[in-house]
């Protein structure tokens, strides 16, 4: 069986887990079905909407175009692992600045968001929409996330 | 996404081998094969995963050019200091490219066989005419909605535009593809559709892109990448241009000019006539619109698509006059 389910041994939210999967079972997938860690949202599915954003070795990816099997040695993290005893400032920034309406992108725009400030590509308010334009809200909350993450990256400076 | 088997290969070679059998796929990066693998466009029968390959991610400079791995994430060679000293214009190919996510998972190798593809490629169910999907079977796009379709390069068979940013930086600058002991030119990389555009790439089965190879040059160094597009960012080029020039040392007459197209044409486009004519001249707005101008030698329009001549001629003018010398009119 060439096909057949493959074991991997995968590194989320610093705790490991063991799974069993088909090779073709993505990141996204394998989160929200196998562990349970819905936070993860499934937009596009394509790699258009960023609302599967995660965190992989510390860099901002995709979920959706990302194979469990891609992962396994690697260090994943996401929305639910972000802030576990108290709010991250970026979880913190977006509920003061009410930047959403609808919620369903906001898990994938504070990760992306995150790993924005931390590349430095926070400086002003073209550079934010810029390096965030990877992450849409079809709500059009935009004005107030771009002012959320610009609070969180002076705070961090 | 129909299902297959998954393998990671322990070393190039054994890439290598694993490339070259019937139904394998390099997976480096992942983001256009998982993409074109859940609309049904590709079914590989095997994922050859080489992402866990060492020695493959970096970007060596040295006194001629610069050498990068084929594994290097498109975000760690836009803000290499190196890149953006001596190649500007791929930094600015790269950071405009696709989103802040897809950089960091996209290689360098990866972004340049990304498949030349339309609409109509991409949705096998709708349109089961694809002569890139199933050769011979027609061509769907033409005579359909052609905005964003090429108008250089084009063939029956197939007028898809490649979607390649760093591409055409690459073209300009006189790039070449290390394919591990052979090289290619990136121009002669890609290939123009003709009769046989399922072919895109001048790489045969068992070869795999090791690295990228550019030459350092004043032009490289006084490059820039303009790119224009339907909404600001994350979008496919409308019209692009990369071009880098080097002026004699009155500051005025170039002495060598590079230019390439893209988001016009099937492959990236250099554009050997606008150099030609530009080429020991002074520059003058008259000398730019001139040499524009004769970007779109060739082109032929399909339906919609008629603002892209115009508009990559303006873009080529812009991009000139973005890298003049300070103090010329």
């Amino acid at each position: 069986m060439p096909n057949a389910a493959i074991s991997l041994r995968l590194q989320i939210n610093g705790h490991l887990h063991d799974l069993t999967v088909e090779p073709r079972v993505t990141l996204l997938d394998a989160l929200r079905e196998q562990f349970g860690l819905t936070g993860t949202k499934k937009g596009c599915d394509q790699g258009q909407c960023g609302a599967c954003t995660v965190h992989v070795d510390g860099q901002r990816v995709l979920a959706c175009l990302t194979l469990a099997a891609q992962v396994e040695g690697r260090t994943v993290t996401t929305i639910e692992g972000l802030g576990e005893e108290a709010l991250h400032p970026v979880q913190a920034a977006f509920l003061e600045h009410d930047a959403f309406q609808c919620g369903y992108c906001t898990p994938g725009q504070i990760m992306s968001a995150v790993a924005c400030i931390r590349e430095g590509h926070a400086g002003t308010d073209d550079e934010i929409r810029e390096y965030m334009s990877g992450n849409l809200c079809r709500c059009g909350a935009y004005p107030n996330i771009v002012a959320a993450i610009r609070q969180a990256a002076e705070a961090s400076r | 996404m129909r299902n297959f088997a998954y393998r990671r290969a322990g070393s190039v070679d054994d890439a290598r081998r694993a490339a070259a059998e019937a139904g394998a796929m390099l997976l480096a990066g992942g983001t256009t094969l998982l993409d074109l693998a859940k609309c049904g466009v590709a079914a590989p029968e095997t994922v050859v995963d080489i992402t866990h390959l060492r020695g493959l991610d970096t970007i060596a400079h040295d006194p001629s050019g610069v050498t990068i791995g084929a594994l290097a994430k498109m975000s760690a060679v836009a803000t290499d200091r190196g890149i953006c000293a001596h190649y500007p214009a791929v930094s600015e190919a790269l950071w405009q490219a696709a989103s802040a996510q897809l950089r960091n998972m996209a290689t360098i190798g990866g972004n340049l066989m990304q498949r030349t593809r339309c609409a109509y490629f991409r949705d096998p169910v709708a349109f089961p005419a694809c002569n890139k999907r199933n050769p011979g079977s027609g061509c769907a796009a033409i005579g359909g909605v052609t905005r964003n379709h090429a108008v250089l390069g084009t063939s029956q068979s197939c007028i898809a535009t490649n979607p390649g940013d760093l591409a055409v930086a690459l073209v300009a600058l006189d790039a070449e593809i290390v394919l591990g002991e052979r090289r290619v030119a990136a121009d002669a990389f890609f290939l123009l559709p003709g009769a046989t555009p399922q072919r895109e790439h001048a790489i045969e089965p068992g070869e795999i892109i090791t690295a990228i190879r550019i030459p350092v040059s004043a032009a490289a160094c006084n490059s820039t990448y303009l790119k224009v597009r339907g909404r600001q960012s994350y979008e496919f080029a409308a019209a692009s241009a990369a071009v880098g020039m080097e002026f004699e040392a009155d500051g005025r007459t170039i002495r060598d000019i590079r230019v390439a197209l893209g988001g016009v044409a099937t492959k990236p486009w250099r554009v050997h006539a606008v150099e030609a004519v530009l080429k020991g001249q002074e520059l003058s707005p008259e000398a730019i619109d001139r040499a524009a101008a004769l970007a779109t030698e060739g082109a032929v329009i399909h339906g919609d698509n008629r603002t892209k001549i115009s508009l990559v001629q303006r873009v080529v003018a812009r991009a000139i006059i973005n890298r003049k010398p300070r103090g010329i009119a």
